[in-house]
């Protein structure tokens, strides 16, 4: 088999975001490399889930550039996982055939990938239940079992645990690691600081649509440098 | 007031008796707006989607001009299609006027703007939600029509059930280009207004009421599926 082509390192350079005359995103540069788990944190309307939107290609930049390593990378190889996961009308395995499907995997090897997909995200039990019946965290689970059985080089992931209960959460927060430990790239985005220390490798400090820090999750943590992601730490802290 | 009573009497044990001219003309009802509201759904569900999901120009145009057709007069319809299939008119060689199909291409012009209307709000609806999702895994456009008229499925069936209903139940167009002949074009509401006119008041009731009944049957239908979808598929 052919050694797949290479998305990462993914450069952005001066991306902005504006519409209906606010910007959202204001000049940002920045490289995200493989093997690490990167977090992009920053407060609420920081900008946070436009920023990865316009990586993984939801949305058109109105200035500046986002290049990956190789061009136009198909959805299958860069997928991306929403805070409110959609499923389908129709059962959780046929979710995960669909998205199979539209990746060009041929249909005698769906099934088993779905079935594997399941397993991997503990839900083989409800393969056959409608999507759109399960709980909030099996939906999620299942959201991340979707993209999972792409197996993308690079999985985005916008405040996966926001609409979830702790328990909930922390089951997501698994499988996150676990899809890291299989050597796809994390890049997710949150405003639970607790989250961030758990799972971050590097942390990239939005607030108003600028990039104010990027630095490792040790580093970040142990000392921000800009006043506003002391604050944010500060501000946040008591309650985690 | 004995009068009518008695009508209904008459028309109460007309369709006990299983008339076979009063079952022949129900027949041909449902046949000629089955057909019509199949016709209609290949047309009108597509096109109805496409207009919710398509970014294209002319697109807010083509749904005003939809939403408006919903209302169209069914004599103004039969008298256009009349035109269309009259000898001199420019479908006239296939000599279908006064037969069951003229009635049903009446009616497929009839409903495929009301279809198509209501199934473009569902699609636009669910779009809503399911836009960035689709995008996302790489759907296209066709791709996604087709996936949002799936995932409506329970939705659009009642559209169609709606659709049915108002061929079922329109008299103007199908009276002129299918001519009520006895035998041949004549449907439960053509025969209604004849049989009223002619004062043969028992068989225009037992119509009316096979009529009303098969409407309330799809109401009924409709309003089951959707609680048992939304139950069993969220």
């Amino acid at each position: 088999m052919a050694e797949p082509r290479r998305l990462l390192p993914l450069e952005i350079s001066e991306l902005s975001f504006r519409i209906n005359g606010r910007t959202l995103i204001d000049r940002v540069s920045l490289t995200i490399r493989p093997g690490t788990r990167t977090v992009i944190l920053g407060p609420n309307g920081a900008g946070k889930s436009v920023l990865m939107r316009l990586a993984h290609g939801l949305l058109d930049p109105s200035a500046g550039r986002i290049r990956w390593n190789v061009p136009e990378p198909r959805p299958r190889e860069q997928a991306m996982v929403f805070q409110r996961p959609v499923m389908l009308r129709r059962s959780a395995r046929a979710n995960i055939e669909y998205a199979l499907k539209l990746a060009g995997v041929p249909g005698r090897e769906r099934a088993d990938r779905a079935a594997a997909a399941l397993a991997r995200v503990g839900l083989e039990r409800i393969a056959r239940s409608p999507a759109r019946v399960l709980s909030g965290g099996e939906q999620q689970r299942l959201a991340l079992a979707r993209a999972w059985a792409l197996d993308p080089q690079v999985m985005f992931l916008d405040e996966p645990t926001a609409s979830l209960d702790p328990g909930a959460a922390r089951e997501v927060e698994d499988i996150i690691q676990a899809i890291h430990e299989t050597g796809t790239k994390i890049v997710m985005s949150t405003h639970n600081l607790g989250q961030a220390r758990r799972l971050a490798d590097d942390i990239l400090y939005l607030q108003a649509g600028r990039i104010e820090e990027s630095a490792t999750a040790a580093e970040f943590f142990r000392q921000p440098r800009t006043a506003h992601a002391t604050a944010f730490i500060q501000g946040e802290l008591p309650w985690h | 007031m004995q009068e009518i009573s008695q009508a209904i009497a008459a028309a109460a044990a007309l369709v006990g008796s299983g008339d076979s001219k009063l079952v022949a003309i129900m027949l041909l009802s449902l046949r000629v707006s089955l057909c019509a509201v199949l016709l209609s759904a290949l047309i009108g569900l597509p096109l109805g989607a496409a207009l919710a999901i398509g970014r294209f120009a002319g697109r807010q145009t083509l749904t005003v001009i939809l939403n408006a057709f919903m209302g169209l007069p069914p004599v103004v319809v039969g008298l256009f299609v009349y035109l269309m299939l009259s000898r001199a008119g420019p479908l006239g060689q296939f000599g279908l006027l006064f037969t069951p199909t003229a009635m049903v291409i009446a009616q497929v012009v009839l409903i495929t703007p009301i279809i198509a209307a209501l199934a473009r709000q569902i699609v636009a609806d669910a779009w809503q939600d399911y836009a960035e999702q689709l995008k996302s895994l790489g759907a296209g456009f066709t791709q996604s029509v087709r996936t949002l008229i799936w995932d409506t499925r329970f939705s659009l069936l009642t559209v169609l059930l709606a659709g049915f209903g108002r061929a079922v139940a329109e008299v103007g167009a199908v009276m002129i280009v299918g001519g009520n002949i006895d035998g041949v074009t004549r449907v439960m509401t053509t025969a209604i207004a004849l049989e009223t006119s002619r004062g043969d008041l028992p068989l225009a009731l037992a119509l009316g009421l096979i009529l009303i009944a098969l409407v309330l049957l799809l109401n009924t239908c409709a309003h089951l599926i959707r609680q048992t979808a939304q139950r069993r598929y969220g």
